[in-house]
């Protein structure tokens, strides 16, 4: 049974994604922050776009830095790492919109045997989260094809 | 040429009204009132006089909200004789919440991928003790 992903928005420029991963902290922050592991998970298979390249500097004042593999050419995604708290808490910032992008935040909590993964994403204005949004109105078709893996792997569950 | 800048203005500018009206329709939703004359309205049409009386409100008042949701698309009202009608209107809560459903499902995919990756560092970590 999977954990269920929640996502909300507080207001005109937060959003709010929320998860629980059966898991230490420790192990959670491991797969946040080691370019290795990011680029088994960060793209996810169904959606089809291959990554070039991932390179993580997980440390204050190092960045990040993902190349996708999209037509008619490269699109990198990158920004800064601003706070790096080993197991529950790391803030990055998403520079490739300039200053449009939102500052991310993620904190991981730790219950038992399990870790809640909270990452709060701020945008500078409510017309920056609007052009954010715009990006996942254009992507109908692998949310489709996404749509359908997702029934495919319920059925068979 | 001019077609093209005449596109990106045509873009431009349904961005622009498509911005106002979401940023209206969340405006009006912030409000728990306005929610529930939502909610009162998705069960059945009703007068604005019904609404103020439901909502232990004066008549003034209860025309204010309805008003913010009019103008947010969220609810339409039509006058016959002297009742003021109020029903749902032609912009539905769906359109407000589905691009965060979209942006749901990627953060699911992309998550449920991570729960694989995490099993095989447990498997790892557990192997090399």
């Amino acid at each position: 049974m999977k954990n269920e992903t929640r996502v909300e928005q507080k207001s005109d420029r937060e959003i709010v994604i929320t998860r629980t991963f059966n898991a230490s902290a420790r192990i959670v922050f491991e797969a946040w922050t080691t370019g290795e592991l990011m680029r088994r998970w960060w793209v996810p298979k169904s959606s089809g776009i291959n990554l070039l390249s991932c390179e993580v500097d997980a440390r204050v004042g190092g960045g990040y830095r993902f190349v996708f593999a999209t037509e008619p050419e490269p699109m990198a995604f990158f920004g800064r790492y601003l706070e790096v708290s080993p197991y529950t808490r790391l803030v990055w910032t998403n520079d490739e919109s300039g200053d449009a992008g939102q500052l991310s935040t993620l904190t991981l909590e730790e219950h038992g045997e399990t870790t809640k993964l909270v990452l709060h994403e701020v945008f500078p204005s409510a017309e920056a989260l609007e052009a954010g949004r715009g990006a996942y109105d254009g992507m109908p078709e692998s949310f489709a094809q996404l749509d359908a893996l997702l029934a495919e792997r319920m059925m068979r569950a | 040429m001019r077609s093209v800048a005449g596109s990106l203005i045509v873009n431009h500018m349904v961005q622009l009204s498509r911005t106002a009206q979401l940023d209206a329709a969340f405006a009006a939703l912030a409000d728990a009132t306005r929610r529930g004359v939502l909610e009162q309205l998705g069960r059945a049409d009703a007068s604005i006089t019904d609404l103020a009386e439901r909502f232990d409100m004066t008549l003034t008042g209860m025309k204010k909200h309805v008003g913010v949701l009019e103008d947010a698309g969220l609810v339409a009202t039509e006058k016959v004789g002297r009742v003021r009608t109020c029903r749902l209107g032609p912009r539905q809560l769906d359109e407000v919440t589905a691009w965060i459903d979209r942006y749901r499902q990627m953060w699911s995919a992309r998550f449920d991928e991570l729960d694989q990756v995490i099993e095989d560092m447990k498997q790892k970590e557990r192997s090399q003790r």
